[in-house]
């Protein structure tokens, strides 16, 4: 029995006081029951060949870079990787829908976000990499640290599109969240400051069905997370997260409505994380193999690339052409990745004020005098190891 | 960080009776004034003016843009200071009491504290973090928390707090203007304590950092901030009728510390009482106190003492009297350093 069946439940009526009227009409605001697509409907005639084939090039690239970051994790290399496989649709919209002006939020899985936005792929895996928690400027690129804590960079992201809106810069911020970040508080406190405020801000999630082990069904029991949306005031956008062009489309269409002072958008990408957590997660505690092989063939690549030859736009040169970039891509990366990266220990106390204070000028000094015994004692340098 | 601002100001011939929460009400309007940047946001800060009126005519005066009424969610206005920061703005935050502000701790831990050392440096941000704090005013409970130990136990923040009605406008313009985070902790029941003072009247304010000895004094050190000030100067008043000659430094900011007017202090008397209401396990005063012995171990002539408020949780408030470290309480230390009169 719903609410609305309950006897008397059809009668009551609320009157609110005089001074409240909603803000709000909710019925644009709900999102569709289904995902939105456009690989192999109708929708896809709309599609400029062009950008499909960007969409295209961007994903095989990000599929060989989380395998080749993947593969850096074994060596050694990275202290932990959480794969973006499977994901790439979203990654790779998120980084392309938006302007050069605008800032992207992502989350500590969105690594290839801030690559296909345009950050140096070895700047980008400092923090996993384990040597500086950022090792890029955001301002610089506009792009905000990743972050570690769930959900926390979500009221950043609205504090800087009000902030620029203020300024009078058309400016549009893109936080990403996961699944299971939308259970945290900040999630909420984010989506409710945005509507409030009518800040330009677009929130992607990207359900990938899990939070490390945790089901989408333990962490809500919303219809959709983009139904979440509805109760804060602002629409809910339902995409499938693995047809890059849908969801190209759909955060376009958000970010278009942000910059026109439309307000925000919250977007539930559905997707499926085909690795595990990060590479020290055993997925098979919790999932089984035919679920995941469900999920193979709806796989972003093979929706995208289907599509292209389907309609003559990709023949097995293209297919070669955008593989050997990709190729070269990851060729670079392992070589730039395998070179020590050169580390200053005395750093270590140079960024916590804009000016040291006493404290940890006499703490420097320890440190050094203790390298400088390593070095007496070891003949190495201990302002440059590893 | 810069200092101009907060010594800035017109002489004028004469100063007037002026509270504490006139002065940071002025600094927040001189800072606003002075720079576009500053923005001021919280719970009933535009219309109310806050509760304790500190932010009294700012909505009016700069827009309700400049001082924004946000929705009622800690995380959320620290959170969205972060990114107003980020942006190139200079937010101030009013939490509206210290109890209140634990569920923006997560965004002030693990990002505005750390977002310049994260960054190697790229983006430092100035947020100021306006908490009204301590008790001794009455208050239910989750009113009258002294939080400071929790806020100088994370890196990358300022910590400092007001004693006087002359500080209370330096530190908080020296807050603003710095380009670190500054926690700035009022102590609320001195909001109402007056001093002859106009902003006019230039106050000369030392960056944040320094002590200051309140009172000079040859036979032991009071190391005391905050709402706790006056009643170590009291303690000192009384003393002297039984031949103690207390020096009192008022810390004035816990982080950094200034170890150099303490250490100076200690080593002259010889003696030290860390007063504070916060609590004494794991309290600021165990820190100083340490300080104080590593810095001081052969000047002293006694051990370091606390007087600090009880290891409980705030107490209601008919029985605050009880926990509150006072006069007495402060005079008993003082005894207790085994005080041979030389004077
Ligand atoms: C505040 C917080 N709590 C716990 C964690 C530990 N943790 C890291 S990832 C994760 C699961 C996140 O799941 P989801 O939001 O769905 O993102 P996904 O990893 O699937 O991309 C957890 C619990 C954290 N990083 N932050």
């Amino acid at each position: 029995m719903t609410v609305q069946e309950l006897p008397g439940a059809a009668a009551y009526r609320p009157t609110p006081p005089p001074a409240w009227k909603p803000l709000t009409d909710p019925a644009p605001l709900l999102p569709d029951p289904e995902p939105y697509r456009v690989l192999g409907t109708d929708a896809v005639a709309d599609a400029d060949p062009g950008l499909l084939l960007r969409l295209y090039a961007e994903l095989v690239r990000g599929r060989r870079y989380n395998a080749q970051a993947t593969a850096l994790t074994k060596q050694g290399r990275l202290a932990v990787y959480p794969s973006s496989t499977g994901q790439e649709a979203c990654e790779i919209a998120a980084a392309l829908v938006l302007e050069e002006r605008d800032w992207l939020f992502p989350s500590y899985r969105d690594t290839l976000a801030a690559v296909a936005r345009g950050l140096d792929p070895v700047e980008a895996l400092t923090l996993l990499r384990g040597d500086r928690h950022t090792g890029y400027d955001p301002r610089a690129h506009r792009i905000a640290p990743l972050c570690t804590p769930l959900a926390t960079q979500l009221p950043h992201a609205v504090g800087l599109a009000h902030a620029a809106r203020l300024k009078g810069d058309d400016v549009v911020a893109l936080a990403m969240v996961g699944d299971g970040g939308t259970s945290e508080g900040d999630f909420h406190e984010a989506l409710n400051f945005a509507a409030v405020w009518q800040a330009p801000v677009v929130f992607l999630v990207q359900n990938n069905g899990f939070a490390i082990s945790v089901p989408l069904a333990k962490q809500t029991a919303a219809p959709s997370l983009a139904h979440k949306a509805v109760g804060y005031g602002m629409p809910g956008r339902l995409v499938d997260g693995n047809d890059a062009a849908a969801v190209h489309q759909v955060l376009s269409e958000a970010v278009e409505r942000a910059r026109s002072g439309g307000g925000p958008t919250l977007v539930e990408a559905v997707t499926y994380r085909m690795d595990a957590h990060t590479n020290a997660d055993d997925a098979t505690r919790y999932r089984g193999d035919s679920e995941v092989d469900l999920w193979r063939d709806h796989d972003p690549v093979l929706l995208l690339e289907r599509e292209l030859t389907g309609r003559g736009l990709l023949d097995d040169a293209g297919k070669e052409e955008a593989r050997g970039a990709a190729e070269a891509m990851a060729a670079q990366l392992r070589e730039r990745m395998n070179a020590d990266p050169v580390l200053d220990p005395m750093a270590l106390f140079t960024h916590v004020y804009e000016e040291q204070t006493a404290q940890l000028r006499e703490q420097a000094v320890r440190l050094r005098e203790e390298l400088d015994a390593e070095n007496d004692q070891h003949g190495t340098d201990g302002g440059a190891e590893r | 960080m810069t200092t101009a601002a907060a010594t800035a100001g017109r002489r004028t011939a004469k100063a007037k009776p002026a509270t504490m929460a006139q002065a940071l009400g002025r600094a927040l309007r001189d800072s606003m004034a002075e720079d576009p940047a500053v923005h001021v946001l919280g719970e009933d800060v535009g219309t109310l003016g806050g509760v304790f009126r500190i932010t009294d005519g700012l909505a009016k005066e700069f827009g309700d843009e400049r001082c924004t009424d946000t929705p009622l969610a800690e995380a959320g206005i620290l959170g969205a200071a972060v990114g107003m920061a980020m942006y190139g703005l200079r937010p101030v935050v009013e939490m509206q009491f210290d109890a209140f502000a634990y569920p923006a701790f997560e965004q002030l831990a693990s990002h505005v504290a750390k977002m310049r050392n994260r960054t190697g440096g790229a983006m430092p941000l100035p947020i100021t973090v306006r908490i009204p704090y301590g008790g001794g005013i009455g208050g239910v409970e989750h009113h009258s928390d002294s939080s400071e130990a929790y806020y100088m136990a994370t890196p990358g923040l300022h910590v400092v707090t007001p004693a006087t009605v002359e500080d209370a406008y330096g530190l908080l313009r020296a807050s603003i203007a710095s380009d670190d985070p500054v926690v700035f902790l009022e102590p609320k029941r001195l909001y109402w304590s007056k001093a002859d003072w106009s902003p006019q009247h230039p106050t000369a304010v030392e960056p944040i950092g320094r002590a200051v000895v309140r009172r000079p004094g040859r036979s032991a050190t009071l190391i005391t901030y905050g709402p706790s000030l006056p009643v170590c100067m009291e303690a000192a008043q009384a003393a002297v009728e039984e031949g103690w000659d207390l020096e009192v430094v008022d810390l004035r900011s816990l982080v950094p510390f200034d170890d150099e007017t303490v250490t100076a202090s200690v080593r002259r008397t010889g003696r030290a009482v860390v007063v504070h209401e916060s609590t004494g396990f794991g309290g600021p005063g165990g820190e100083i106190a340490a300080r104080i012995t590593e810095r001081c171990f052969h000047h002293l002539e006694a051990p370091v003492l606390r007087v600090a408020g009880f290891d409980i949780p705030y107490p209601p408030p008919m029985q605050e009297r009880h926990h509150l470290p006072g006069v007495d309480r402060v005079l008993d230390a003082v005894a207790r350093l085994q005080w041979e009169a030389d004077n």
